[in-house]
């Protein structure tokens, strides 16, 4: 599947789509990171990267998802985005509803100014989740999904700011699991780690994808080449080129996704 | 000074020697000025607690005046400025600190939260005699409060609200705003956000805010010296629609009004209400030296 006429509808074959986007365009009031009339299938089960140069719509679209977009100025929103079957850009979306169910991670680890525990514990409270061994259960069973597990399992109550960058990110990403979504974002997630954070963080993305669908901003193209089942390079708020990682960055369709992956701009 | 041209990457010995004179001069003054701005308290400190400290007994504290305020105690003026800085607080600190919550974190950035703003910090800026006349007018008079507690208590609140929107609003944006997103992204709300994230970082921060502009308000004279301050009042307040004695206002009548005032007595009330203030100072420091030694961010 390789086609970049103007706004076609990009499909997989293969795994099940769990996001529809339908002609996608988001604008904000200062003109900035806009989105163009995206048309995209993500498929459940797999690693769909979201790729390109600064400022071409992969965050915008990220935030769209889990409607995070809410926070900033947007002025335009039209298009629909499909999570299953339920249209989250539509009035009568659930939007605190979809974002447990579509976790997220930041570029930077933020961590909140409490314990490890604690950190893990408060969106299943803000669920309306107390009990304490559920909690507990909930706690232990994100941390070994993220790969923390060993390193933390005796200091739950310390402070989570004490840890170190990496397992910053990994409780990060231990606090998007917690709440058994079905959708995980992650947003240049290793930008600020060192290689083997990095890895690390990788190779629990490959582990965690039999459970969930993953949408990932990687923070270079090699990231995007050694992780992505499916990839997208993004320009100037257009989905460009949209295909299985393997075929995109060995063979891509179009002259500027090869330019971009063979380093030509940035 | 006329000198050939060096090459630039020379510097030539006599004039390290000045700069380093020069650095050295600028140093001192530096010192001096920090020195000097300190002096004042130190001397207000020593002088006052040195001339009012013999004053202070167990009777001077708990006792009405008597003798036309020439003899007794200041127990009204004392329990007086308890209360207004209680009710004032009762006022002050919900109106303030959810008015700066508003503004930190629901205001969208317009021209009518701007005007919101410098209104504030305008506010802020007026003459303390001017709240004292504003509260005459609209409490005293208009509303019929009398001269009472609670009219004096709105007029120190109407005072202290600004200092307090204004570091409490300070302390919230202190905040690292990815704290709220990354809340909101766990499927929190925004009131959730603030309530279980924000405000307990903001906390410490909020209370200096409070303190300070509470230990302002017990302070002042000329707010209450239209709205609830007594002459000579050597009863206790029974509500809040009584006129009591205030410690400011006491110490303005007995230092400029009663003649034959024994000096000790002038200054044992300065040092109740300086130690009344020191006192609040005090707690406001230790908050936010714990505050910050806690932080994690």
């Amino acid at each position: 599947m390789v086609s970049s006429k103007e706004n076609p509808t990009h499909s997989i074959n293969g795994n099940k789509p769990k996001i529809r986007i339908q002609d996608l365009t988001v604008r904000y009031s200062d003109g900035t990171e806009s989105l163009r009339q995206i048309n995209l299938n993500i498929p459940e089960n797999a690693i769909t990267v979201l790729f390109g140069p600064a400022g071409g719509g992969k965050s915008t679209l990220l935030r769209t998802i889990n409607r995070l977009n809410d926070l900033a100025d947007v002025v335009e929103l039209s298009g629909h985005l499909y999570i299953d079957k339920q249209d989250v850009l539509s009035k009568d979306c659930d939007v605190i509803a979809l974002r447990r169910t579509v976790g997220m991670v930041f570029a930077r680890p933020v961590v909140l100014p409490m314990s490890i525990r604690q950190n893990l514990t408060y969106g299943l409270e803000l669920a309306g989740i107390h009990d304490s061994s559920r909690l507990n259960q909930a706690v232990e069973d994100s941390l070994e999904a993220a790969a923390l597990w060993e390193e933390v399992q005796d200091r739950l109550d310390e402070p989570a700011a004490r840890l170190s960058g990496g397992q910053q990110q990994r409780l990060c990403i231990a606090r998007a699991l917690v709440l058994k979504p079905e959708v995980i974002l992650l947003d240049e997630p290793t930008s600020g780690l060192d290689p083997i954070s990095t890895g690390k963080v990788e190779n629990s993305l490959q582990e965690l994808k039999e459970d969930y669908t993953i949408v990932l901003v990687p923070h270079s193209v090699q990231q995007a080449a050694r992780v992505s089942d499916y990839a997208a390079f993004m320009l100037d708020g257009r989905l460009i080129e949209y295909a299985e990682g393997k075929l995109l960055f060995t063979k891509p369709g179009d002259q500027r996704t090869e330019d971009y992956v063979e380093g030509r701009f940035g | 000074m006329t000198q050939p041209p060096s090459p630039p990457s020379i510097v030539k010995p006599r004039n390290t020697q000045r700069r380093n004179l020069i650095q050295r001069l600028g140093y001192i003054g530096l010192i001096l000025a920090a020195i000097i701005t300190v002096i004042p308290i130190i001397l207000i400190v020593v002088f006052i607690y040195s001339r009012g400290l013999p004053a202070i007994s167990i009777e001077f504290l708990t006792a009405m005046p008597r003798d036309g305020m020439r003899a007794g105690g200041i127990f009204p003026a004392i329990i007086g400025t308890l209360w207004l800085t209680v009710g004032t607080g009762a006022i002050a600190v919900p109106l303030g600190v959810g008015a700066a919550i508003y503004l930190s974190e629901y205001a969208p950035d317009n021209r009518w939260t701007r005007t919101i703003r410098i209104a504030i910090i305008n506010l802020a800026g007026i003459p303390s005699v001017v709240y004292g006349l504003f509260g005459l007018g609209l409490f005293v008079l208009f509303l019929q409060f009398g001269t009472s507690i609670i009219a004096g208590s709105l007029t120190l609140a109407i005072m202290t609200i600004p200092v307090i929107i204004s570091t409490s609003e300070e302390a919230l944006r202190a905040v690292p705003n990815s704290f709220r997103v990354v809340s909101i992204s766990v499927g929190g709300t925004r009131w959730q956000t603030i309530r279980r994230i924000v405000l307990p970082q903001a906390l410490p921060g909020i209370l200096t805010g409070v303190i300070l502009g509470l230990e302002r308000a017990a302070g002042e004279t000329a707010p209450i010296l239209f709205t609830v301050a007594s002459f000579f009042l050597p009863t206790l307040p029974a509500s809040i629609f009584d006129a009591t004695m205030a410690l400011p206002y006491h110490l303005f009548v007995i230092s400029t009004q009663v003649p034959g005032m024994p000096i000790q007595i002038q200054y044992g009330t300065a040092v109740v209400l300086l130690t009344f203030v020191l006192g609040m100072n005090g707690i406001a420091t230790v908050i936010r030296s714990r505050a910050r030694a806690r932080r994690q961010w």
